[in-house]
Order: C-alpha cells, then structure tokens, then sequence
C-alpha cells in the first residue's frame, strides 16, 4: 500500500498530525483519521475540544508541579493530607502510581524528569531549586525519594541529596529488595544481594 | 564434571555426528581443515550459548543447510543433564536444559564451566587494552554478579559524562554542578571496580606464575600487573585534575576504562620481547590458572579444551605440558592434533582413560 498519495489532502494533513504522535506510524495514523470520520461531527468536536482545552487551560500546581486543573492541586490544598512528608518523583505518571498504593498521606514534588544528558536533560532542567524553597519555608521533617533505580535515576537522587543535606530535613528513599511473592531463587543475585546487606527487623516487617 | 555424548547436525563441516566421550582425555587428530576444532567448538557452544571463532549463528550452520543442531549429554554433579542448542536460519537461537527452553541464554552460561586454550588468544597479547580488560572482567564477572552491575552502570554514568562533555562543547558552555555529578557516580562505581581487580589479580597471579614456570622450566620470571591511574592518584581528585583535557578532548580520559593489564617477562612487556613461544606459553599458563580459579569458585572442575596447544612451542616446553595436564588435578580434556606424536607420548603417562578420534572431512573413525 502506498501511504504517501492521498486522494484528499485533507485526509493527508490529518494523518500527518497523528502520525506525529509517539508510537503511530502513518498505517496506524490513517486508520485512526478513518475512524474519526466515520464518527458523528458532534462527537468529533468534543474529541478536538478536550484536546485543546487540555492543551490552553492545562496548570501545573504551583507547589509540587504536578499536572492540575487549578493553581493548586487537589494533593496539594487536601487539609487531611500530612503536610510534613514530600514524596519526590519523576512525573505525573508516578504520583498516580503511589497514589494507587494508599500507602502514603503526605505531599508530593514533581521534578518534570530526571537528569540524563543523552536525552538533553540537565539539573536545571529540574524542579529543584523548587523543592530546596519548599524545605527552607519549613514544616518538612522527611524527603521521600522515589525515583527509579536507574543509573539516572540514582545520579538524580544524589544530587536532590547534596542539595538538601545541610538542611534541618531527614532524607530517605524507598527500600530495593527481593518483590512481594517472589521466589528467592528466582530473584536476581544484585537484588538479593542488596536485601541481605539492608535486611530489616522482622517485628517492622510484620507490621504492614 | 564431563561431557559423556555429543550429537551434532549440520554444523559447520558435520553432517550428522555422535560421539562418545570418556572423562579422561578425548583426542581428535586430522589434517587442516579435517573439522577438528569445530567439534571443539560445538563444545564451547554448549557452555557459552556461542561459538569462539565466528559469533554469527547463521554461518556455523553447514553449507546449503537452513538448520543446526547441538546436542550433549553430561555429569554434573551426580546427576545427568541434556543441553541442547538449536538454530533455524531467520529464527531465534533456542537453548534447552533437561527439554525445557531457556527464557535468556545467560541463565545458561556458567551451568557448564569451561576453559579453552585457541590460538586467538595471543589477541590478549597483541590486541588493544580492551581485549584484556574484557577477559579478566569476564573472569570476575563469572563469581561476582555485583562487579558486572557496577560494571555497567560505571559505563552507564561514563557515556552520560562524555555526553556531556561534548554537549558543552558545542554550546561553548561550561558548568562544573553539571560534571560532578557524573563524576560522583564514576568515583563510587569506579573504585568498587579497582579494588575487585586488584583482588582478583592478587589472587590469579601466584598461580598463574607457578604454571609458566611449570611449563618453560623454570627458566623466566612473568608478571600480571594492574596498570590505573587510580593506583597512586585518588580517583576523585583525578578526575578533578584532568577535567580541562577532558573538555578540549569531549570524553573522559582518566578512570578505570582506561584501565591495562601488563604482561611482563623478565619484567619486560612481552608483547615486544618476547618470542612467539613464550607468548604462547604465557597464554598457556594464564588460561591454567584461570582453569584453578573457575575449579576453586564453582567447585566444579571445568572441561578444558586445547585447541592446537603444541603448535610453536619447543620439545621440553610439550613435555611439561602434557606432563601437568596428565596430573589428576584437570578433569575431562579435550585436545586437537595433527598427528599422534605428542598424543601418544600423553597417553603413555596418562592413568586415566583416553580415546582417540580420527578426523576427516567432517566424518569420525573410531
């Protein structure tokens, strides 16, 4: 199939802007222009709109940077939430999966990356200085890094920390250890490895 | 540990092979080109998941052919164990342990330790300091799955460094915070990396003295050094110092992937001195005493194979080969030959079981 003539160039400019998009391709683009079409104009027209009311109205809180409708997320101006514990994640993308653990009540920091110079992101790219304000203002006893454990992800953890040591904050990051109902001979040597070396006392473990 | 049976198809000059081997010495002797080292090669393929000589798969199978198959039968530890490794042109490489596939290939490697002694090892010799670098991180990363880690994510932060460095470069910009970071994460990975050389050299290098002078008699004095800037600088420091080369250059030009390792004779770099049978009796005894450390490590005493290991050198030094490889400290071994001479003399002294197979044109008479 030839994909590059088109007998409408509308058609073609349409293709062309999904194809745009991460992971589509220009067969894949051409099906989701035809199926667009054969929707009611109605119904396109909220499709368009979302997008472009995401695109103009879209926020980001003014305190931790998350992605948010209002000047404050709803994370953020929640009264039950602990206000002295911020989570320090990577993006959107984690915040919600913490979230969906229900295992943490405190506040969050979004960095909008982490620093990786291959992919042009350096540490000002970053929401730190952002986060060393918020701990200055005061009210933070811990900082929770959460970033993933990548060489990046590690490089980004150790410099938030030199940021943050001599302030008045205790700085942790989550455990790295053998996963919930996994067999141990199945677990990856670095991994064990690691558990052994930072085993924890049973009586915290059963407390979960 | 030994390999008891061997079947090949379509491998390389084989059309459809079996052997039966003992766990003495097995000896394959035939002219040039007879498949000699390919049988030595389809047993290295059953450890490493690959061939030593040519890594493309699709060129080990025999001309006209779109499959091979290796298939071997060993005793490990009391109890039996089938590997098998199959190939189909444009398909996946499939490796089977007791019938049942693999999920990575290298959950296989190290199930069936092997050394073998080829002719290309004199690349450790002539070869650039990569070559070397990447056998003794070889060796180590065998035992030590937190070396091959940090080995990884010290090459990880290096290309990130480097990326950098160049990213300055083109904006003309500079920013130390930037750096150091990076530079961090090489000095904590990087000085794990040193010190583990450093042991592991310590440890290889008596051993690996007492083989060379085994072989050559006793008559030259060889030496396995770590050559690194980390030695006598502190590697954080260093990188500090040489951050304005490294600027000009765009690449980090100090740290332990600059790493060498020497090899001496007489305290002299044999590379240059040294004649080609003392280059091969250096390789000779460095892969002996890799032998004993991979024996001493896994506790079990790996199969050795000996790919044309009296080419280039002198009778006695033959004499004392064959005299310590006879010893019962070296389990199963495999070993090529053109001719019977220095085979025969081996077997007369051997206690154990040996068998000889002869080679011809990809066909086996017994």
């Amino acid at each position: 199939m030839h994909l590059d003539r088109f007998p409408s160039r509308l058609l073609e400019n349409a293709v062309n802007e999904f194809a745009k998009l991460p992971g589509i391709g220009r067969k894949s683009a051409l099906r989701l222009v035809l199926h667009i079409l054969k929707q009611e104009v109605h119904e396109v027209e909220i499709f368009a709109n979302s997008l472009l009311q995401l695109r103009s109205e879209v926020k980001h809180c003014r305190v931790c940077h998350n992605i948010s409708d209002t000047d404050v997320c709803n994370i953020c101006s929640n009264p039950s939430r602990n206000k002295s514990f911020i989570c320090v994640v990577e993006n959107i993308k984690d915040v919600m999966a913490i979230e969906n653990t229900h295992q943490f009540n405190g506040l969050y920091h979004v960095l909008g990356g982490i620093i990786s110079p291959m992919d042009g992101i350096g540490p000002s790219d970053l929401e730190v200085d952002s986060l060393v304000g918020r701990v200055n203002e005061g009210g933070i006893d811990e900082i929770i890094l959460a970033l993933s454990t990548t060489m990046e992800g590690d490089t980004t953890n150790f410099f938030i920390f030199k940021k943050l040591k001599n302030l008045d904050v205790k700085i942790s990051t989550l455990a790295r250890g053998v996963s919930i109902g996994d067999e141990l001979e199945y677990t990856d040597e670095v991994t064990l490895g690691r558990s052994i070396v930072n085993r924890m006392n049973f009586e915290d473990s059963i407390i979960q | 540990m030994f390999i008891q049976e061997l079947s090949i198809v379509n491998f390389k000059n084989f059309e459809h092979s079996e052997f039966k081997f003992t766990d003495g010495l097995n000896c394959f002797i035939g002219n040039n080109g007879a498949g000699k080292t390919n049988l030595m090669d389809a047993i290295y393929y059953l450890s490493f998941c690959k061939s030593f000589l040519n890594s493309i798969d699709a060129q080990n199978i025999r001309f006209d052919q779109d499959f091979f198959m290796i298939q071997g039968k060993y005793s490990r530890l009391d109890s039996e164990e089938t590997i098998y490794c199959g190939f189909k042109r444009t398909q996946k490489k499939i490796f089977k342990r007791n019938q049942k596939d693999y999920r990575k290939l290298s959950e296989h490697i190290g199930l069936i330790p092997l050394i073998i002694v080829t002719p290309l090892d004199t690349n450790l010799i002539s070869g650039g300091s990569d070559e070397r670098r990447r056998f003794v991180d070889t060796v180590i990363s065998q035992y030590d799955a937190v070396y091959l880690e940090n080995l990884i994510r010290y090459n990880r932060a290096l290309l990130q460094r480097n990326n950098l460095l160049k990213q300055f470069a083109g904006r003309n910009a500079f920013q130390s915070e930037a750096i150091e970071i990076w530079d961090d994460q090489l000095v904590k990975y990087g000085q794990q990396i040193h010190a583990e050389r450093m042991i592991f050299i310590d440890k290889l290098q008596p051993v690996f003295q007492q083989y060379y002078q085994l072989i050559s008699g006793g008559k030259e004095l060889v030496g396995l050094k770590l050559q690194s800037d980390l030695l006598t600088n502190d590697f954080d420091q260093l990188l500090k110092n040489t951050i304005g080369r490294d600027r000009m250059l765009q690449y980090t030009s100090t740290g332990i992937h600059k790493d060498d390792f020497d090899f001496e004779l007489a305290g002299y770099p044999i590379k240059k001195f040294g004649s080609q049978g003392q280059k091969k009796t250096y390789l000779v005894a460095l892969k002996l005493a890799q032998f004993d450390f991979m024996k001493e490590i896994s506790g079990l005493t790996p199969i050795l194979l000996l790919d044309d290991i009296f080419d280039k050198l002198d009778k006695n030094r033959v004499e004392q080969i064959v005299k310590l490889v006879a010893d019962d400290h070296f389990g199963q071994i495999f070993i090529t030959d053109t001719n019977r001479e220095h085979l025969d003399v081996m077997i007369s002294r051997l206690d154990t079981e040996s068998r000889i197979f002869t080679i011809s044109d990809g066909q086996v008479k017994n």
